[in-house]
């Protein structure tokens, strides 16, 4: 849930002192270095992991049902049984594929729309750009949980796909806006002029140089479209809106809930799924920690550092410059003026 | 309330010859609080003398700008001081070193000893408050008990000196043009009736009527409240006009400071000289602009030995070694105090180090 | 003004397709809706119960659709929402206006409190930079990566089940009458501690992170140097000069969530059974009670368009700047 607000704007270019600009090799490889990124990165590879293979390492198939009437967490039943004896471990793997299956689809289709909507706006401007820009604003305002509820709910039943394509339809909005606003700030750069002035056709241009520069907001606005579809599902299975047949995390929680998990104290019913819900919700902001710090240097938070600087006695303010007077290397110092 | 009874109020003052208001002192600068800090001023020395006009001029990247702000401890992270003092001797005589100063001392100071104007005055006002409340909070901070009115008057009549109408108190800074937002900054930094102004490219993002306006406006305010001015610009030309001494910086260097005119007509160092032949004369023959081939060093990966040697057409094998300090000029009979850092006008630092010091070529020994 | 001017055609304009969409929906669905409460209700309706339904759904075969749509208008105007199944034959706009005030107050409380903490932390860990402090960032985005509801439920199973300290669900105690006196007052409030918490806690970070990415992009502008420059006291400049001018993208940001903070705390209702409008909706969903669901798709959308428009006016009262342009 969380707002990024730091490109909600029009957002000023770069601007890392020119003193410490890194060559271009070392910029790319700077965000695969962001401990936070790469965090991120390695659980949302875990998981994808989990989505291939889940089915075939499961230990049961998670709708059979068993002896072992909600049990807690054993040896045969890694994460306990639900109250018709089905294993709780085997449906979060198998669930994990219909999460990610949805999530990414999602994303990937809110993306394009976003994309296809929100550079056209920036870079077409007058009555085009305010037509989107109404479009997308009206998709934005519109409360989007309600909105596929009550769409997801008339289904007579919503099966994975469906509701992937339903949270895009009312997702896209966000990177919409923010793509809009980046196309334009970057139009009036001179490189885009320059090619203007030599013919340049539009899709060139906009192919070309402008998609290149979009590509951090982009990466931003992707993950950050999969975290919401993921809640988004998720949400929808657990109010038990969409097939309860496709099993996801969602789901599970949704049985849990009915059966009364929380009353008869089966925490092993609704916690896994949800610590599950949380670490991947937790990898995609990760990730999108990593590309913000990435396309604002400022950010970076000195945290490594700041004992380094603590012991040093630097306190970086703005407006009081730290004056550290340290014993300097044998010979690096000039002489002294007569 | 008016001026004439606002307290520390001196009237044009004539720039003294040895009276110095501000002296910078071997100030070293680096940026990047990593292992591998940027050096970007190196043992730096700078003086103003009292009511003197003194200019600050050198290519984007030398550091007069880094070295206004370090000397107010105005640089933002990640830059650090890691060496030197800034000596600010007031109307009475007592003395303070700005870098030792505590917190609330400095607090104290600010405004009321040195102002700045600062570079860009498009975004150097809050975008939220009143032109007015920005001069009165700087009038309220520094003179407790000063009532609201008696501070707004006082902020309308700032603004009349700088030539813009009392009523526009009220307005915001978007409502205001580049050049008049330039000169709100200006009557800000004016209000406390400082000592010394520090002016980073007042004229730079203007046009030149605009520029000729604010320019006279200064030398104007500055016959009438008599201030001490240190003018940063990278055009040398328009210090030639309105500065007393100009000293030019070089890689974070200052490589030669001296009277306006000496420097124009006179310059010692092969760098001041190439920058002035860089600028076509209004009037008079036609001549071959020369400029000066090469861009100026990565900071970063300074040379050893002078900075300039790789452009420098007078370079010979000492430059690669030895780095000049500021000295005075190897030229008999010149002005007496400037200086400049150059191996050619320093013959002793050159045996010292064991080379065969060079004579001062021709063009700078006029 | 012309600000002002262009977002109120906004609105106008979003509420028109909010009820455009919302009058749609049921048209696109396939099948015959009113076919499927007949189904549903098998025997207990008779042929001109059909008919009532289908007027009151505006879905008579022999009206167009254009025609449809301007009763459907018509008798939104008149306040006119239909009338519920599952209740019948309470009419849907008087079990939305019993609902509604309870939303309102739990997450109009808990997002303002939210919001203030959030931006108040937000504001002194983008201010000083490399402290302890920002050891709450990651802290905090665990929790908002957390659904809503799943920290409900642990809430619940801690402090209810577990602990017993607090109620598992309901919006006051069964046992009181609603009335203006303290004890009721009192119960309201001991219930709605745990949903508000949970939505306080899971709503939080994103507050912080937003407020502390702004002073930090503010803190580096010049007028934040001048203001240190001009010697004024750290206070002055924190909140003066950083912080107010921070805080507006804030704002903005605060108007643009709020359809999804609603979407949020829907869930929370359900998932403690306070009887707001999100739970509401969620069991009209569960019985296809589509007059019901309609109606508060309607008025939750409607709310967070009133919502926004404040927003908007406190930006405008916030940035100088927007009474001038367009």
């Amino acid at each position: 849930m969380a707002i990024d607000s730091t490109i909600l704007e029009d957002v000023p270019a770069d601007v890392a002192p020119a003193l410490a600009a890194a060559a271009p090799n070392k910029r790319k490889l700077l965000f695969l270095r962001n401990s936070k990124a790469l965090t991120g990165l390695a659980i949302m590879a875990f998981f994808g992991v989990i989505a291939v293979i889940g089915p075939w390492i499961a230990p049961y198939d998670p709708n059979a049902i068993g002896p072992d009437l909600l049990q807690p967490p054993s040896w045969s039943h890694w994460m306990g049984t639900t109250h018709t004896g089905q294993d709780i471990f085997s449906q979060i793997l198998v669930g994990t594929r219909g999460v990610l299956v949805v999530g990414l689809t999602a994303g990937i289709i809110a993306t394009l729309i976003g994309m296809v909507v929100g550079v056209t706006a920036g870079f077409v401007g007058g009555a085009g750009d305010e037509t989107l820009s109404a479009l997308s604003n009206i998709f934005l305002v519109i409360p989007q949980l309600p909105l596929i509820i009550i769409i997801a709910g008339q289904l007579p039943s919503a099966g994975g796909l469906t509701v992937a394509v339903i949270i895009a339809i009312t997702g896209w909005a966000w990177g919409a806006r923010v793509l809009r606003a980046q196309t334009l700030s970057l139009r009036k750069r001179d490189f885009i002029e320059a090619a203007r002035a030599n013919g340049e056709r539009t899709w060139r241009i906009v192919g070309a140089e402008i998609m290149p520069n979009l590509t951090a907001i982009i990466a931003a606005g992707f993950v950050g479209t999969v975290t919401f579809a993921v809640l988004s599902q998720i949400t929808l299975a657990f109010l038990g809106v969409t097939s309860v047949s496709d099993w996801n995390w969602g789901t599970i929680l949704f049985w849990a809930q009915n059966n009364l998990a929380l009353q008869r104290g089966a925490w092993w019913w609704f916690v896994p799924a949800g610590l599950c819900i949380a670490l991947l919700g937790m990898a995609l902001t990760l990730i999108n920690f990593g590309i913000d710090e990435f396309v604002n240097p400022r950010l970076r938070s000195t945290g490594l550092r700041a004992r380094d600087l603590r012991r040093r006695g630097i306190r970086p303010r703005i407006g009081f410059t730290p004056v550290v007077r340290e014993t300097p290397a044998p010979g690096a110092a000039k002489e002294d003026q007569a | 309330m008016s001026v004439s009874t606002f307290p520390g109020a001196a009237r044009g003052v004539a720039p003294t010859a040895a009276d110095p208001v501000l002296e910078i002192r071997n100030l070293s600068v680096e940026y990047g609080y990593d292992e591998n800090p940027t050096k970007v001023l190196r043992d730096v020395s700078l003086t103003l003398n009292r009511g003197e006009v003194l200019g600050l001029a050198g290519e984007s990247g030398c550091g007069k700008s880094t070295l206004a702000y370090a000397a107010t401890r105005l640089l933002p992270p990640p830059g650090l001081i890691t060496g030197g003092s800034v000596i600010f001797r007031g109307r009475d005589g007592g003395e303070q070193d700005i870098l030792t100063l505590s917190d609330k001392d400095l607090r104290a100071s600010r405004w009321q000893d040195m102002a700045i104007v600062f570079q860009g005055a498009m975004n150097s006002l809050n975008p939220v408050h009143r032109i007015g409340r920005q001069i009165v909070d700087a009038l309220q901070a520094h003179v407790p008990g000063i009532s609201r009115s008696d501070a707004y008057d006082r902020a309308a009549h700032l603004l009349e000196l700088v030539g813009i109408s009392a009523d526009r108190v009220r307005s915001y800074p978007h409502q205001l043009s580049g050049g008049m937002r330039q000169r709100v900054m200006i009557a800000m930094a004016l209000a406390l009736e400082p000592q010394v102004l520090i002016m980073d490219e007042p004229t730079t993002a203007l046009d030149v009527v605009m520029q000729r306006q604010i320019v006279e406006q200064i030398a104007e305010l500055r016959d009438r409240l008599g201030f001490s001015v240190i003018f940063i610009t990278h055009d040398v030309s328009l210090l030639i006009e309105i500065a007393d001494r100009i000293a030019i910086m070089y890689a974070g260097e200052i490589v030669e400071d001296a009277h306006a005119h000496d420097v124009y007509r006179r310059p010692r160092h092969p760098y001041s000289d190439g920058l002035l032949h860089s600028f076509p004369p209004l009037r008079g023959p036609r001549r071959e602009l020369t400029g000066i081939p090469g861009s100026p060093p990565d900071l970063s990966r300074l040379p050893t030995g002078c900075p300039f040697r790789d452009r420098c057409e007078f370079a010979f094998d000492a430059c690669a070694t030895v780095t000049p300090r500021l000295t005075a000029p190897a030229v008999a009979g010149d002005t007496p105090g400037r200086s400049v850092a150059c191996l050619r006008h320093d013959p002793a630092a050159v045996t010292a180090a064991g080379f065969t010091p060079q004579p001062v070529p021709d063009r700078l020994a006029l | 003004m012309r600000f002002l001017l262009r977002r109120t055609v906004f609105y106008a304009l979003t509420a028109w397709a909010a009820v455009t969409i919302n009058f749609i929906i049921p048209r696109l669905m396939p099948g015959d809706p009113v076919k499927a409460i007949m189904a549903k209700y098998q025997g207990r309706l008779d042929s001109s119960a059909e008919q009532a339904i289908r007027t009151l759904l505006g879905l008579q075969e022999d009206k167009s659709i254009w025609q449809q749509y301007v009763e459907y208008w018509s008798l939104l105007l008149h306040g006119n929402l239909g009338i519920s199944f599952q209740f019948f034959p309470t009419p849907v706009a008087e079990i939305i206006r019993q609902a509604l005030p309870w939303t309102v107050g739990l997450v109009g409380l808990a997002t303002i409190v939210s919001f203030t903490i959030g931006t108040l932390v937000g504001t002194g860990i983008g201010w000083r930079r490399g402290t302890w402090a920002d050891q709450l960032l990651p802290l905090s985005t665990f929790f908002s990566a957390v659904p809503y509801f799943w920290l409900g439920l642990i809430c619940i199973a801690v402090f209810s089940v577990g602990l017993g300290w607090l109620p598992t669900n309901g919006s006051y105690d069964r046992s009181l009458i609603p009335s203006l006196n303290a004890e009721f007052i009192g119960s309201v409030l001991y219930y709605g501690i745990l949903p508000a918490l949970t939505i306080v806690v899971s709503s939080i970070a994103g507050w912080i992170l937003g407020m502390r990415n702004m002073m930090v992009t503010v803190s580096s502008e010049d007028y934040v140097t001048v203001a240190q420059a001009k010697g004024l006291s750290e206070r002055r400049v924190l909140f003066g000069y950083a912080a107010r001018n921070a805080i507006l993208p804030q704002v903005s940001s605060f108007a643009l969530s709020l359809g999804f903070i609603v979407g949020g705390t829907l869930v929370m209702e359900m998932v403690f059974s306070y009887q707001g409008i999100g739970y509401v909706l969620y069991q009209a969903v569960t019985t296809h009670d589509y007059p019901l669901m309609q109606g508060c798709f309607l008025v939750i959308t409607l709310s967070v368009l009133a919502a926004n428009i404040l927003a908007d006016f406190v930006y405008a009262g916030l940035d100088p700047r927007t009474r001038q342009e367009g």
